[in-house]
């Protein structure tokens, strides 16, 4: 049964990713679009906790730097999304409390993980483009994911909580009865 | 915020403690696996990896933009008869005034046939291509301009070749898995291109900017830094041995304007591709003559 939430959830992976070069180019604003995975990264980090959205962060960006066509140095966005599930998953329980808040948290962690992207890059001299033009990729990206949370987070909130097991479901339940 | 099992002894770890390890372990695996394919280059212990999720996710990519086809293609299937034979009545006016052209104007196309001949070598003539078709584009956010193509190895394409469309130059094949490759566009600032100037056939490197938007632009450094580029003229590829990575003769774009730069004592040509990097489509792979693949190879020039 857990392997089958397990499949679940990498294939919600997989369509992020797919579905960030493949659908998403036609309504690109210069070639930026929407990051799927990182939202989802974020939202699982909101709902699960830091470890499971490191993990999970971990997986979506391996996806990212190895899925055709990225040609970049691997592991680079596997560590910009580790250390977004990680924080976003620190910071879950301000972010639990209002769909304003998860908001600003995808949006924060949309600069975070796109920054960290853009400074490794620069470390390995992988790709590298004029600050101006990375600044204005970074802040476009920003403005997509803020534009996409209102529509996704709940969405992404509602999938993930149904592939929660039936036990841990519960104690969700009491906690937010609870708290 | 503690959950309850925080208060257990060192032996069992709380949910914060465990949290904090993973997320160290996964960093460390992360830094372990960037050395590994950044110190590694061409090859990387990470490239069976990569052309295995490519085999696997790459007829996926296929797939799904094949299903989503239908709805980028909507707008034509909602065009008006009264739309279309305006289309029709316009694309003829145009078609009479370029009839005109090409019959009024036997100079230029002379002049054109020779630069032909001058920058084509007779064995260059007659390319073999397989189309294929852009199902999947690199995001910006990875800084790298390459996009995903639905033919692969099963149709001749391979690693290093010419990638090109109606326009001109789109790029160069740098991965290739059985069913799709992956293609690095000539706007990418890790590109570069050998071009020749179209009226005086001089040579130089075409860099990318990184920026494939309307702004996409080539930089141009001429070989000659004596040569002044002329407004207007067009580049086309210079071509290097056995065709590899690009073929000669193909036209790359047109040159927007000419900046020196005192530093570097050379003057700087910067270029607008004729290739729209935002709207790419269908495209032509080069291959070799007699390549055998899953899918039609189609030879420049009319059959004789």
């Amino acid at each position: 049964m857990t392997a089958l939430r397990g499949s679940a959830v990498g294939a919600l992976v997989c369509l992020a990713v797919v579905a960030q070069v493949v659908v998403f180019r036609y309504v690109a604003i210069d070639g930026v679009v929407p990051d799927l995975a990182l939202v989802l990264v974020v939202v699982a980090a909101i709902d699960r906790g830091p470890q499971f959205a490191a993990v999970l962060g971990f997986a979506a960006g391996m996806l990212l730097d190895l899925a055709p066509p990225a040609d970049h140095v691997a592991g680079r966005w596997a560590l910009a999304l580790v250390v977004v599930g990680y924080l976003s998953g620190r910071v879950r329980q301000d972010a639990r409390s209002s769909a304003f808040t998860a908001v600003l948290v995808v949006g924060a962690g949309s600069f975070v993980g796109t920054s960290l992207f853009a400074f490794s890059g620069v470390l390995l001299g992988d790709g590298a483009v004029p600050v101006d033009e990375m600044l204005r990729v970074i802040v476009t990206s920003v403005l997509w994911d803020l534009l996409l949370a209102p529509l996704l987070v709940p969405v992404l909130l509602w999938l993930l909580g149904s592939l929660r097991p039936a036990r841990e479901r519960a104690l969700h339940e009491s906690a937010r009865v609870l708290g | 915020m503690r959950s309850p099992s925080g208060r257990r002894g060192p032996g069992n770890p709380s949910a914060e403690q465990r949290a904090r390890r993973a997320f160290g372990l996964l960093v460390l695996a992360c830094l372990t696996i960037i050395t590994l394919d950044a110190r590694a280059g061409a090859g990387s212990p990470l490239s069976p990896v990569r052309s295995v999720v490519g085999n696997v996710l790459g007829p996926v990519e296929t797939a799904t933009a094949a299903g989503f086809r239908p709805f980028t293609d909507l707008g034509d299937a909602l065009r008006t008869n009264q739309g279309l034979r305006k289309d029709v009545s316009a694309l003829e006016t145009e078609n009479a005034r370029l009839r005109q052209q090409a019959a009024t104007q036997p100079l230029d196309r002379k002049r054109l046939a020779e630069l032909d001949g001058l920058t084509r070598t007779v064995a260059d003539t007659g390319y073999s291509l397989v189309a294929a078709q852009v199902v999947a584009i690199g995001p910006m956010q990875s800084f790298s301009r390459t996009v995903t193509l639905d033919a692969g190895t099963s149709s001749g394409v391979r690693k290093d070749m010419t990638v090109l469309n109606s326009d001109g130059l789109v790029g160069r094949v740098i991965s290739a898995t059985r069913s799709t490759a992956t293609v690095l566009l000539i706007v990418d600032s890790d590109s570069v291109v050998g071009g020749r100037l179209g009226t005086n056939l001089e040579i130089g490197f075409l860099r990318g900017r990184g920026s494939a938007g309307t702004d996409g632009r080539l930089d141009l450094d001429l070989v000659d830094n004596s040569v002044v580029p002329s407004k207007d003229d067009v580049v086309v590829t210079w071509g290097s041995k056995d065709g590899v990575p690009y073929v000669a003769g193909i036209p790359i774009g047109r040159v927007e304007s000419v900046v020196s730069s005192p530093r570097q004592s050379s003057r700087l040509a910067v270029i607008k591709p004729f290739v729209d990097f935002t709207a790419l489509d269908v495209v032509a792979v080069v291959v070799p003559k007699g390549t055998q693949g899953d899918r039609p190879v189609l030879t420049a020039g009319a059959p004789r």
